[in-house]
């Protein structure tokens, strides 16, 4: 009964929300007298002693869900989506951010977590957090997408939000100290060219990372939008590699070993790796490059009547900033400019407008991105063309396209 | 002449520090004069120090195992998700064939038709598996599992007994089978007008 009424307030407040302005039949409609809200009327909860502040009860269906695509037989080596559709703004909050875990979730008392940096290195070095906490921190704005976003959408339809199609995809401002200011301590030696970081969760998972964008721009990190890691985020620490595939940002970090080859774990070779044409598997393929997506209007939407719609979505590219994206409301014959929303950060989302007349008739919307390295977003048809799209594939930055129905349902367009 | 590589030098830092300052404006600060890390030996370090370079087996530990200890241990440890001979079961699908099949478009991954080095098999069985109890396998158990699912697959015969020496030589079918991120490996252009 609870989820009735939460549904249909929830499809009230979308339907109030897609026809507020430009139809000039809401505005020759008069509205009813306004009555005094009862909560004007009384005292609303007191202050608690203490407490965590949690989103309004009305605000219920705005969780992380697992995929709708299929149902995994465990639940630990497993994957929970940001609903992007209820997104407002760049940030992702903290208790939304996507999950991908290999062995659950572990709680980690920081009192006793340490770190340690050894393998080639003049002086290996363990850290606690206290420890950590004592360098001058560093905070940044990125993007982090796991490579399997949009996997299950190549060649067929298969999912219908947003959320389930491209919700392996969260924003933040993450905290923490420079990897290479840590390796620079210990000295690493001239012949080291690769690092590896290792969890301390169930699955001790491992990645080798090259050495040159460890000393460029990761960070370990123990804040996200202003406190410390939510334990599914790698509390009480975790590698941040701005741009790069989310699963290389190791979470819960014990170890960092430096070396002078990769170790080719399973984790880059017989997963995260991308199928190619000639049987070959790309590997190594850390770059999460150029892509975007409307969120609104997405899958599972309902546009209640003709007239002004406003589109909006994201877009981001792991080689850079956003510099342009391209909104079609024809099915990608014809595109038009859209308007990105400041602040536009070096590998984070970026927001993008574009206001919509909508005549009434079906439409496909899609929106295509551009970064500042003039790479354009490509279609999964550009795809293919370069790689093999069979199994179980990652790394799709394909433009998505919804459809617009002459009732105003929206769904899945990708086939 | 000098003079021109001298140029040409300045060119290409040139190009190096504009490309840099494109893409990594994530790049941090400069690093503060203090250091808050404490010494530690290696040999204290050993107890974490779990990794295999799989490429040759380096840190494999000393133990070993055959084929049919790796049965006994797959039959206790693995077989409630793993299923019988590594087939599939109640939570994973089959961890055995799928060798020649990445030329289809019907591609099976296992450890026998993926793995380009026999090492992973150890380094992961070890650090990750069984799932509810991962690092509780001895070395001798490790190997032996792995030797029973190296022969499943047919990549070592059934009185194979795997230790550091022999489980590195064991040759994996896709060894050759990985090539280097060489991305963008899509040409897309910006088409604004009549499109497709």
């Amino acid at each position: 009964m609870p989820d009735t009424r939460r549904n249909f307030l929830r499809r009230s407040a979308l339907i109030a929300g897609t026809a507020l302005a430009g139809a000039g039949l809401a505005r020759s409609t008069s509205a009813a007298p306004l009555e005094v809200p009862p909560t004007a009327q009384q005292p609303g909860r007191p202050i608690p002693p203490a407490s965590y502040g949690m989103p309004s009860k009305f605000e219920s269906q705005v969780v992380r869900r697992r995929t709708d695509v299929f149902v995994n037989r465990q639940n630990w080596s497993d994957w929970s989506m940001t609903p992007l559709q209820h997104q407002h703004g760049i940030v992702t909050p903290n208790g939304l951010i996507f999950e991908r875990h290999h062995a659950g979730i572990p709680d980690i008392d920081p009192a006793t977590h340490r770190l340690v940096i050894h393998g080639m290195v003049k002086q290996p070095l363990v850290f606690s957090m206290d420890n950590l906490l004592r360098y001058p921190s560093v905070s940044k704005f990125h993007f982090m997408e796991c490579s399997g976003n949009t996997l299950t959408d190549w060649t067929k339809v298969a999912s219908t939000t947003v959320q389930q199609t491209h919700g392996l995809l969260s924003c933040a401002q993450w905290t923490g100290v420079p990897v290479s200011w840590l390796l620079d301590e210990a000295g690493v030696a001239p012949a080291a060219r690769w690092v590896l970081f290792e969890g301390a969760d169930g699955s001790n998972h491992t990645r080798s990372i090259p050495l040159d964008k460890v000393m460029d721009d990761v960070l370990l990190v123990y804040a996200q939008n202003g406190e410390m890691l939510r334990p599914e985020q790698g509390y009480p620490l975790r590698a941040f590699i701005p741009g790069w595939e989310g699963n290389v940002s190791v979470k819960w970090l014990r170890r960092i070993k430096v070396a002078d080859q990769p170790w080719h774990f399973r984790s880059e070779t017989a997963r995260y790796t991308d199928p190619m044409p000639d049987g070959k598997w790309r590997q190594f393929s850390f770059v999460m490059e150029c892509k975007s997506v409307i969120t609104r209007p997405s899958g599972g939407m309902k546009l209640d009547r003709p007239g002004f719609h406003e589109i909006q979505g994201f877009a981001w590219s792991g080689r850079g900033r956003v510099s342009a994206v391209d909104l079609s409301v024809d099915g990608g014959k014809n595109w038009q400019t859209s308007t990105l929303e400041e602040p536009v950060i070096d590998k984070c989302l970026t927001r993008f407008r574009y206001r919509w007349n909508w005549d009434g008739r079906p439409a496909v919307i899609a929106s295509r991105a551009v970064d500042s390295t003039g790479y354009v977003q490509p279609t999964v048809q550009d795809i293919m063309k370069a790689r093999a799209i069979a199994g179980f594939v990652q790394h799709h930055n394909g433009v998505f396209p919804w459809s617009v129905s002459a009732s105003g349902e929206v769904r899945n367009a990708i086939a | 002449m000098r003079s021109r590589d001298a140029l040409l030098a300045t060119v290409l830092i040139l190009g190096a520090a504009a490309c840099v300052t494109q893409t990594s404006s994530s790049r941090p600060p400069e690093r503060p004069t203090v250091g808050f890390g404490h010494p530690i030996s290696e040999a204290d370090v050993a107890p974490w120090n779990i990794d295999i370079r799989t490429t040759d087996g380096r840190g494999l530990p000393s133990g070993r195992g055959s084929v049919a200890q790796g049965k006994v241990v797959y039959e206790a440890k693995c077989i409630a998700c793993h299923g019988p001979e590594a087939k599939g079961g109640a939570m994973y699908g089959t961890m055995v064939g799928g060798i020649g099949s990445f030329k289809t478009n019907s591609r099976v991954v296992t450890p026998g038709s993926m793995y380009p080095y026999a090492p992973i098999l150890f380094d992961y069985v070890r650090r990750s598996m069984p799932m509810d109890r991962p690092l509780s396998m001895t070395a001798d158990e490790v190997y032996a599992v792995s030797a029973y699912i190296l022969h499943l697959n047919g990549l070592v015969p059934a009185d194979a007994v795997l230790d550091q020496a022999t489980l590195p030589k064991v040759q994996m079918p896709n060894r050759d089978g990985f090539m280097l991120d060489d991305r963008p490996d899509t040409r897309a252009v910006r088409c604004m007008r009549g499109c497709k």
